[in-house]
């Protein structure tokens, strides 16, 4: 049973999880000391007939220590978590060579965008996705996320990756991914009575097996650019609100 | 010969004793002892509702679509044959969320304990200003029955979370939600109203009405802390106000604060939420912070370890709370570089809340510790909130919140916090002081059943969330059995659910024995537990006016086994001090 | 460890609370709050002014400058009678009291007039809190302010009849003082927003 993080598939997941152990260590340490020695206290100090309380006001020097340990551990590790943020989330952050993809959320899908054969994004050859992310391991993605609606949230947990969708903004979200494989994206973000069901489909393929896909992507849209909702047919069966059973996907 | 109490000394009263009828005594009373009791059946009605509708979702999640019991009796557009729907379960997540925080906490820390101890502990007759004291309570009433009575409406209650981010909160169109929504932040409106006036009053009341000799110094920390709250809710509540009122806007006479289309900033609702949001939670941990200092100090028959460094933790976790609300908004959109800035300051807010956590362990420290049920509650508080506040570093570090921003981490932190922290500090304060605002004891038998059932069903239930949100399981979910990586978690749902079940049974236990020794409970003498501060140096309960003579102070607030004192190991607040030591000083 | 902290201080008993009396007290506390509500609104108009730059409209292009200046000018005025009201029933000057009270009040009356005549002007010509940002800032900034203002006639109302009936009389002049601290705090704010939301 997975009872902690998921698999982690993304170059910079493993700077992430080293921060989780980090903050681990340090919150273990403080909790072993607070809760064994209330416990501790309860036992030794308890009520015994005749016996009466040490009468004290405290003490300068405990309190220096137990205010400046804390100030030192916490200084520390937001020194140490600044620099993993920088490299993960900051505007400009994404490696130059990345691979662009669009990703438009709305109630309650994900809409992909695909530079057409051109390899640019924003041109007219773009083919759009329904719930379907497809991308090459191995290589950065920039992802420009954008919303129609109201907020939602990009999430696909195995890739440590997180980014709230807001209407009128373009958030770009990088990652690396190390595998291919089946994944999906969740919606983060309550964003209405669908929120529990907004999932796309992720399919991280090798890079030469993505370059074939694409290809027929671009033939298949350049023929069916005629027939619109064409799309629709490579999208997820979409659940209803009784319906719980669902393909694993 | 020092067993004197309250000592007939200084100024009597100045008083106006005429008989009053029983609406001016018992409904608009101005008492400030009546008013509290008012708040305290107000906020337990709305502590219970709370926990009736978590019992709800519980259902929900552990069993997907399985038809609610008694589910025949919710109308078609909430539960079709028993079965919750989506747009229902988020009315019962919002609502549970807005009614805990703001109906049953807030006012149980704030309208109780504010009103019924500030002018008792200071040693003032009542509070400055009687009438908005009345004021605030009958505007809290509406605030509660406007939230109800949304449940009711065409569409439901309001369903955007808590929270009510905007543009979904904004635009009924895409909540399915519109007179709800609107019925939500009139409620919050009229609740910020009331809670202004209140710590206004709260506010003068302890700057100018304390008694002879009880300087800032000899404040009982429930007094600083809940000063200090007060303070917080002045200054916090009427930006959410004015917040709330530009939301309504937004829906009803069409402008575009939070809605993109012509301009509007969606952010800017989540600045102004989490500005006043943050704040709020302290103002629901400080007072029971206040409860766990003054409890455990009583029960340990020690003074407060490091009174001075207590007092200035709550002041720098008051004043570090107004400069840490992006922390809620790694994720949103906001510039990254603002994120790093806000975890640093988030980070620094532990600093204040380990000198609080330590000095409460110093105050146990070759102490005498006598477990009565408000010291188990306070020494449960302390455990269960360094667990919440330990977990709130893993969210203030953005890289990792990334991860686990939304997921049920954060709902293991909020309860961690909320439940084990302030509900804990509460029904600490609850026993502790129930003798002296209704002249009974309550069972100390059946009390330390309720907190023993309590604690173990606490964290069977809210512990495994940590684990579930470390494995991604996202928040404000109707149905988390969608997603392949949690796939197999329903397990841990449907274990949480029915601990959940029997923490709500504990409650119960808890209702029984309140109600029962609220009529039947073997009278309580003026000070059962031995304490020093003022409150218990009049009888139980105090009469109209508090005191027979203003109290003069002459000692700290937690004076327990003073060497000089050699009958007893309390001093009194007021005692005399040639009465006490004829050596003297 | 510093035993015996100061248990006892002597018998004497130090002076607590401020020389100010209560209701003053209140209404400063008060006011904190009140700071903190104009905060959060004058806030967000800068954040949404700054992220819609380009399409704002320049001063004076919708709103009428020169009738806000003099209303301006008008509510100062309410100001100035307020402190003479109060000074003279400091002075135990009955007259005087009367005079001004009543004076403040009707000055107050007239700002709100001239606001009801803009907001029917800008109205009729089609700009309403629906008009995009500007009209939505606009409308709910001015608008509180002037709701402010109308809770401060009512009182000044109120004290007028109080005055009349010589309520003030004989130095009873504290119900003024803190009347007056309100009345000058919203006359205050209104001089930030006629700079903010009209002149800049
Ligand atoms: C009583 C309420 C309360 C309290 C006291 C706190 C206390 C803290 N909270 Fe929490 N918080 C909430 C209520 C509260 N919170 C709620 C309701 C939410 C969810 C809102 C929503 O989205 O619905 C939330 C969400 C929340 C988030 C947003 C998470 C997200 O949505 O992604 C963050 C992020 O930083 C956070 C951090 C903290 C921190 C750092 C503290 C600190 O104050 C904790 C400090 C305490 C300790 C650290 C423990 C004691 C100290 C020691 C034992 C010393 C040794 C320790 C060290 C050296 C580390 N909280
Ligand atoms: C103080 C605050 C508080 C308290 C006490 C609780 C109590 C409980 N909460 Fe709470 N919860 C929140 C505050 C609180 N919650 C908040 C702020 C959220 C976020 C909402 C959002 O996402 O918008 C949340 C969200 C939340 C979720 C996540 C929903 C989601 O994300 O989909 C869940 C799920 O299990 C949950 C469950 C519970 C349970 C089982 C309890 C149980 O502990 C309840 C146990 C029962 C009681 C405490 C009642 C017993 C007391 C009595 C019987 C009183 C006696 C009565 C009289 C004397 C008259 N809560
Ligand atoms: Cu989209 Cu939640
Ligand atoms: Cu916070």
């Amino acid at each position: 049973m997975n009872w902690s993080l998921p698999e982690n598939i993304a170059t910079f997941g493993g700077r992430i999880d080293a921060v989780f152990w980090v903050i681990t260590i340090v919150t273990a340490i403080a909790f072993v000391l607070v809760e064994v020695g209330i416990v501790w206290f309860c036992i030794k100090y308890r009520q015994r007939e005749g016996h009466r309380a040490f009468y004290t006001h405290g003490s300068k020097s405990l309190e220096v220590l137990w205010t400046a340990v804390p100030a030192l551990a916490m200084v520390a590790l937001g020194i140490y978590s600044a620099d993993v943020w920088a490299y993960i989330k900051y505007r400009d952050a994404a490696p130059a060579e990345s691979l662009h993809i669009g990703v438009r959320a709305k109630q309650f899908e994900w809409n992909i965008a695909y530079a057409g054969a051109d390899e640019v994004l924003g041109t007219s050859d773009d083919f759009t996705l329904r719930n379907q992310l497809h991308f090459p391991a191995h290589q950065p993605i920039l992802i420009w996320l954008e919303a129609e609606d109201v907020l939602h949230s990009f999430f696909i947990p195995q890739l440590r990756v997180k980014q709230d969708a807001v209407p009128g903004m373009t958030i770009p979200v990088w990652f690396e991914a190390t595998r291919s494989g089946e994944f999906q994206i969740g919606c983060a973000e309550l964003c209405g009575l669908g929120h529990y069901r907004m999932r796309a489909r992720v399919t991280i393929h090798e890079p030469e097996e993505y370059e074939r896909w694409l290809v027929e992507q671009i033939a298949s849209h350049a023929v069916a650019s005629a027939v619109p909702d064409d799309t629709e047919s490579a999208s997820e069966p979409e659940p209803t609100a009784h319906e719980h059973t669902e393909s694993g996907m | 010969m020092a067993t004197i109490v309250a000592e007939p000394t200084g100024i009597p009263v100045m008083e106006e004793r005429h008989e009053m009828s029983f609406v001016r005594k018992y409904v608009f009373s101005t008492d400030h002892k009546v008013i509290g009791i008012q708040f305290l059946f107000l906020s337990l009605f709305f502590l219970f509702v709370g926990g009736f509708l978590a019992m709800m979702m519980r259902w929900q999640l552990a069993w997907p679509g399985r038809a609610l019991p008694f589910g025949g009796l919710f109308p078609e557009a909430m539960a079709p044959d028993g079965i919750m729907l989506p747009e229902f379960y988020n009315s019962l997540m919002t609502m549970h969320g807005t009614f805990m925080v703001f109906f049953a906490i807030m006012l149980l820390l704030v309208g109780v304990y504010a009103n019924y101890l500030i002018p008792l502990q200071i040693g003032a007759p009542d509070m400055a200003f009687p009438r908005l004291n009345m004021a605030s309570f009958w505007l809290a009433v509406p605030a509660g029955v406007i939230a109800l009575a949304s449940f009711a409406v065409e569409g439901g209650a309001a369903g955007a979370g808590w929270t009510s981010y905007a543009p979904l909160s904004a635009t009924p169109e895409m909540s399915g939600v519109s007179l709800g929504q609107q019925m939500w932040i009139v409620s919050l409106v009229f609740l910020g109203l009331s809670s202004i006036l209140g710590s206004t009053n709260y506010i003068t009341t302890v700057i100018n009405m304390r008694a002879p000799g009880m300087t800032w110094t000899r404040l009982p920390l429930t007094v600083w802390a809940l000063f200090v709250t007060a303070i917080l809710a002045l200054l916090a509540m009427p930006v959410l106000s004015g917040a709330l009122i530009m939301l309504l806007f937004d829906q009803t006479i069409g402008t575009h604060f939070f809605l993109p289309e012509t301009g509007g900033q969606p952010l800017l609702w989540q600045h102004l939420f989490w500005f006043f949001g943050h704040p709020e939670v302290y103002i629901l941990i400080l007072p029971a912070m206040g409860f766990a200092s003054e409890i455990l100090s009583n029960g340990s028959r020690k003074p407060v370890f490091g009174y001075m460094a207590m007092v200035g933790a709550i002041v720098g976790i008051a004043f570090l709370g107004f400069i840490v609300w992006g922390h809620h908004m790694f994720m949103s959109g906001m510039n990254p570089v603002l994120g790093t800035s806000f975890m640093i300051s988030t980070l620094v807010i532990a600093v204040p809340s380990a000198i609080k956590t330590f000095n409460w362990m110093g105050t146990m420290w070759r102490g005498n510790l006598h477990f009565h049920t408000p010291m188990l509650f306070a020494i449960g508080f302390v455990m269960l909130f360094v667990i919440g506040g330990l977990s709130g570093i893993y969210m203030a570090s953005t890289p990792f919140d990334m991860f686990i921003h939304d997921t049920y981490f954060i709902v293991a932190h909020i309860h961690y916090v909320l439940f084990g922290g302030a509900l804990f500090g509460i029904f600490a304060a609850i026993y502790y002081w129930f003798p002296k605002m209704f002249g009974r004891m309550m069972s100390e038998r059946w009390g330390k059943i309720h907190f023993g059932l309590t604690f173990i069903f606490f964290n069977l239930a809210f512990f495994p969330m940590h684990s579930q949100g470390l494995a991604g399981m996202m928040r404000r979910l109707y149905d988390t059995s969608g997603y392949t990586h949690t796939a197999d978690l329903q397990g841990t749902h449907v274990f949480i659910t029915i601990a959940a079940f029997a923490l709500f049974a504990s409650g119960a236990i808890f209702a029984v024995n309140f109600f029962w020794s609220l009529a039947r409970g073997p009278k309580a003498p003026a000070n059962p537990w031995n304490a020093t501060t003022l409150e218990w140096q009049t009888p139980s309960p105090p009469r109209h006016g508090n005191w027979e003579q203003a109290p003069v102070v002459y000692h700290g607030p937690h004076e327990y086994s003073h060497p000089d004192v050699t009958d007893k190991d309390w001093l009194a607040q007021n005692e005399r001090p040639d009465v006490v030591s004829p050596a003297g000083h | 460890m510093e035993a015996h902290a100061m248990p006892y201080y002597g018998g004497r008993t130090p002076e607590t609370g401020l020389a100010v009396y209560t209701q003053k007290v209140g209404m400063w506390v008060f006011l904190c709050s009140e700071v903190m509500f104009f905060t959060g609104l004058i806030g967000s108009y800068i954040i949404l002014r700054f992220g819609a730059s380009e399409t704002w409209p320049q001063p004076g292009e919708i709103l009428n400058i020169p009738v806000t200046a003099i209303n301006t000018f008008i509510l100062i005025c309410s100001s100035v009678t307020m402190v003479k009201a109060f000074a003279a029933s400091e002075m135990g000057d009955k007259r005087g009291t009367r005079l001004f009270t009543l004076a403040t009040a009707v000055i107050g009356a007239t700002f709100l007039g001239v606001q009801i005549y803009e907001y029917s002007e800008l109205l009729s010509h089609g700009f309403g809190p629906w008009s995009g940002l500007y009209g939505s800032t606009f409308y709910t900034m001015t608008g509180f302010h002037g709701f402010h203002v109308f809770s401060g006639v009512v009182c000044m109302t109120w004290a007028t009849v109080k005055a009349f009936r010589g309520g003030y009389d004989n130095g009873n002049y504290q119900g003024l003082e803190v009347l007056g601290l309100y009345w000058h705090f919203v006359d205050l704010v209104w001089i930030i927003l006629f700079t903010i939301v009209y002149l800049i």
